[in-house]
Order: C-alpha cells, then sequence, then structure tokens
C-alpha cells in the first residue's frame, strides 16, 4: 500500500469540480491512494494534508472567506506558514500573493493572505475577450509543452528572495514555487494535463515523509 | 466535471489567432468562452444599472454584474421598448470595478451584440428581458469572441442555444416578478428530461436517443453528450425571481450552478446587506444554519412587493423566436 494523502479543495466558488477531477486523475495516474475532499469550512481545512485554491472570482471568493466559515482565510494562512502544501490557481494565486492590484483600478479592498511573496497584477491582459490559449515552455516539465489556459488572468509582476520561477510567457512570470506554496496564472485544471496537478501531489508525499520522520 | 467541449460548428468566426511576441496564441474558443462561465459557479451575478449599484455588487462579493439599462421590473412598469444600456453607463462601470461585467443585448440583434462585444464586455446575455428584435432567429454565437448566456425553459431550448454557440445557459423565470415559482418549474422541467435522456443513454438505445433529438431539434451528438454527462454541457445558473437569500439557497438545492439576481436586490430597501446575504446564502444552500443567517441580514418588509404571475400582461420568458 502506498501513502495516502488528503487533498482539500476550497470549495466556495469558482471551478471547483474541475480541480476535484483533475487532482483525482492525477492520483489515478500516479497510483498514489489519496482522497480529494471539497472543504468550505476552517474545521474541514484543520484536517486536510494540502490544498488546492482554485479559479474563480477572487473577489468573490475573498469575500467569503473572511466572513464565513470560521474566517477561512486566516486558518489557510496560519496552516500554509505551518508549511502545508498549497496551489493556488488564477484567483487562488491573488489570494495567496503579498500585494495585488488590478491592471485598470489599481489597488483593492480585496483581503489576501501575504503568504506567498509576490506582487500580482489583476487582469493583466485584459478582459475576457483577451483570454487565450497558449503552450507554455515549462523548464521542470522537459521538452512536451503545456497548455496553458489564461481566462482573465493576472500575471505576477514582483518575486521575493525566496520565490522561483516556474513558468514564463513572453518573459512575463505565470507560475511560481516557494516553499510549500504553487501560484499559477493559468488553469491547469482546465487544460486536460496533470503533470502540474502531479508536480504538487509529488510535494505534499514529500511534506507528508519529511513530517513523519520529525 | 470537467469542461465539455462537444461544437455544433466546424470552423467558428470568433476564434481568432494572433501571433504575441513570435508566440502563437488563440482567444475564444470554446474552452476559452466555457471556461469564464465555469469561473462564475457557485456564485452570484447581480443586474444593476449604475456605478454605485455596481460597487455595491462587487462589495457583496457578486462574481459579476449584469448591466442594463432598466431593472427588469422597471421595464415592466415602463412598457414601451427595452434595448441594451448606454455604452457609457457599461465604460464608467468598467472603470469602476474589477470583476466581470456582462450586458444584455436584444434577442437576434447582431448588431448590438457587437456593440457590446467592442465595447469589451465579459459576456454577453441575448435576453428576453429586453424586447426581441428578431423573431425568427436567435444571434449564431460562433461569430463572436465574447461568450454569451441565454435563457431556456426547456432542454430543448437549452440545447439550441448551447447549438447556436452560446457557452452559458440561465433557466428562465419571469423577470422582474419577484417570484421564483416560474424559475422553479423550468428547473424541474431541465432537470427531469435529463434524467430521462440520462436512463435512455444508459439502456444504450441510441434509436430512442435520435427520435429524440429530432423532438428536440436539435444535433444528435449533442443529445448524446447531455445524456452522458446527465447534465447540461455549460454552466447553468438560475434566473427569475430571486428575491432572498432563501430564494437563491433553494434555487441551488434544485442542482443550479449559480444565480442570477435581477430585480430582488435594488428593488429593496436594504440592497447592500440583502446583496451579501444572498451571497452567502448561494454558497453555503446546502447549511441550513448559514442560510438562515443569510436570512436574519434581510428584514422582509424591505423586500420588493412582487407580482403574480398568474395575470401577467407581459410574459417575457415567451418572448422571441420559438424554434
Amino acid at each position: 500500500m502506498k501513502d495516502e494523502v488528503t487533498i482539500g479543495i476550497f470549495g466556495v466558488q469558482g471551478d471547483v469540480e474541475e480541480n476535484i477531477a483533475a487532482t483525482q486523475e492525477a492520483l489515478r495516474h500516479m497510483k498514489v491512494r489519496g482522497t480529494v475532499e471539497l472543504v468550505r469550512y476552517s474545521e474541514e481545512i484543520e484536517k486536510i494534508d494540502s490544498l488546492i485554491l482554485p479559479g474563480g472570482e477572487s473577489t468573490a471568493i475573498s469575500t467569503l472567506a473572511t466572513i464565513q466559515g470560521g474566517g477561512t482565510l486566516q486558518t489557510i494562512k496560519r496552516l500554509v506558514s505551518n508549511g502545508m502544501p498549497v496551489m493556488g490557481t488564477c484567483a487562488g494565486m491573488i489570494m495567496l500573493s503579498r500585494r495585488a492590484y488590478d491592471r485598470v483600478i489599481g489597488e483593492t479592498k480585496q483581503q489576501l493572505m501575504g503568504s506567498l511573496d509576490i506582487v500580482v497584477e489583476r487582469n493583466a491582459f485584459g478582459r475576457q475577450n483577451d483570454s487565450f490559449e497558449a503552450d507554455l515552455e515549462i523548464p521542470a516539465f522537459g521538452k512536451n509543452t503545456f497548455r496553458g489556459i489564461f481566462i482573465r488572468s493576472p500575471i505576477v509582476r514582483e518575486i521575493g528572495k525566496g520565490v522561483d520561477k516556474i513558468a514564463e510567457f513572453n518573459n512575463k512570470i505565470v507560475a511560481v514555487k516557494q516553499q510549500n506554496i504553487i501560484g499559477t496564472a493559468f488553469h491547469p485544471e482546465l487544460s486536460g494535463d496533470d503533470r502540474l496537478h502531479r508536480y504538487f501531489i509529488s510535494m505534499v508525499l514529500d511534506f507528508k515523509k519529511n513530517q513523519q520522520k520529525s | 466535471m470537467t469542461i465539455s467541449l462537444v461544437a455544433t460548428e466546424l470552423d467558428p468566426k470568433g476564434i481568432k489567432f494572433t501571433n504575441v511576441e513570435n508566440t502563437h496564441i488563440v482567444r475564444g474558443t470554446t474552452l476559452v468562452k466555457r471556461g469564464f462561465a465555469h469561473m462564475q459557479k457557485h456564485g452570484v451575478i447581480m443586474d444593476v444599472t449604475n456605478v454605485e449599484q455596481s460597487l455595491i455588487a462587487e462589495d457583496a462579493g457578486a462574481v459579476a454584474v449584469m448591466v442594463l439599462d432598466k431593472l427588469p421590473y422597471d421595464v415592466r412598469k415602463a412598457g414601451g421598448v427595452a434595448r441594451t444600456a448606454s455604452i457609457k453607463v457599461i465604460s464608467d462601470i468598467m472603470d469602476a470595478i474589477t470583476i466581470p461585467i456582462m450586458a444584455k443585448c436584444r434577442i437576434g440583434h447582431v448588431s448590438e451584440a457587437k456593440v457590446l462585444e467592442s465595447a469589451g464586455v465579459d459576456m454577453i446575455d441575448e435576453s428576453e428581458v429586453l424586447t426581441p428584435a428578431d423573431e425568427e432567429r436567435h444571434i449564431w454565437k460562433w461569430d463572436y469572441t465574447t461568450p454569451f448566456v441565454n435563457g431556456a425553459k426547456n432542454l430543448a431550448e437549452a440545447l439550441r442555444r448551447i447549438e447556436e454557440g452560446c457557452a452559458m445557459i440561465r433557466t428562465k423565470g419571469e423577470p422582474g416578478t419577484g417570484n421564483v415559482a416560474e424559475a422553479v418549474t423550468h428547473i424541474k422541467i431541465v432537470n427531469n428530461e435529463i434524467r430521462r435522456i440520462r436512463s435512455i443513454y444508459q439502456d444504450q438505445d441510441n434509436q430512442e436517443l435520435i427520435k429524440l433529438a429530432r423532438d428536440l431539434k436539435v444535433s444528435f451528438s449533442l443529445v448524446e453528450e447531455t445524456a452522458r454527462l446527465g447534465r447540461l454541457p455549460v454552466v447553468n445558473f438560475a434566473a427569475g425571481g430571486v428575491s432572498t437569500p432563501a430564494d437563491a439557497a433553494f434555487l441551488m438545492n434544485l442542482g443550479c450552478d449559480g444565480v442570477f439576481v435581477g430585480s430582488g436586490i435594488f428593488k429593496a430597501n436594504d440592497a447592500a446587506q440583502r446583496a451579501r446575504a444572498i451571497v452567502l446564502a448561494t454558497t453555503y444552500f446546502d447549511n441550513i444554519k448559514v442560510v438562515v443567517e443569510a436570512q436574519k441580514m434581510v428584514d422582509e418588509k424591505k423586500s420588493m412587493l412582487g407580482l403574480d404571475t398568474k395575470n401577467l400582461e407581459l410574459k417575457m420568458q415567451e418572448r422571441g423566436p420559438s424554434t
């Protein structure tokens, strides 16, 4: 029997089911025994090994995470600072970031976790008509490109010292990693390619292994 | 659930291939358009007519706003012809909020739709709340890079709109009435029809499925895809008559992916509070404690009075082409 992991998908708003499906697919593919759970309350989040923050509307998600479910935003922030692996796609990355501003509107009142030391520009490519698909080169995945689905997508404008770039698109940073945190501007859950979800699961397995050692 | 990509147009004009700094990118694909709708799931889209209401909606946690010239209730009261909103209002709202902005165009009005596309709205609603401009045809939505949402009161309507290229469905209610009864009826009709084709699909009775596709007047591939998925192949929101948090929770419990709120918020006397309460009840619809909490945030004395749907002079849900 292989390692068992529990991956939570933060399910207040957005493409929650798509992330559940992509994570389950990645687990099957890796032959890892694990469960994927939709989580919306602090009590539920305390019980999982790792968390994925899906895409959606970051303003709506952070409003909900602040006012309901026992202040889930603070719970996630605390667990992430204790080392829980977390992956945020699009809106999820915005919520994890230190600072986010909108391309047109500028600064917003949006609550952020500040766990990931990056500055994000929201809607950086423009509105929905400028949403697009493109092949991305992700060095960690070798030669085969990764289909990037960018929907009203943000980009990473600045990164702190401890942050690594995972992917760039036309010299713009679109995916990053900082210890236990992954953030992507695009939607790996929609590309039909589970490599990024597998990458995240490997990170969770390593984390569990280290946890058991100590 | 992943995104269904069954498309009925082989070479949609709305798909744009471009080169940005020597990189190939493609916009307006079925995945990008339907994907946008998928990002709205579990959320509330609120009808607004100006910047002030848009700010309230964003602050309350709406996933998007829908811009109209008049709220459906006022369209009903005003009579006359209801058209798309002023571009000035739309662009002022674009400069004020960060969430997506949708706007309504008249059914079949390809030029209003092109105007909205070029104004840069994130989604176009080809809506029966406005006065239909073409009694024969809906817009062929594959021609646009901007995704569309359409209304439907049964499976046939929903699949025909999807066949025309819409990226999202809203099950119709009776707009501007403050009464959810019609929305409930239509959601149940769609659910029951899907249950039926699903069981035919599971019995592998292709002949019956083809016969059904003919009855529904849509392509077999779309009927088969719906039957396989056991749900509409695009995101489906409830709409029409939502006034209270409990209304929103009720519609979510019937299996919708989210809700549109029209007059229910800004025709009430406690709009800001009510907007937030409806957002809460939509997300936590299956937790009665949260729905109670949300319901406590609103005062029934401040709800819009509403209209009896039996004696309406104008039934908006029945407007537009019949096929």
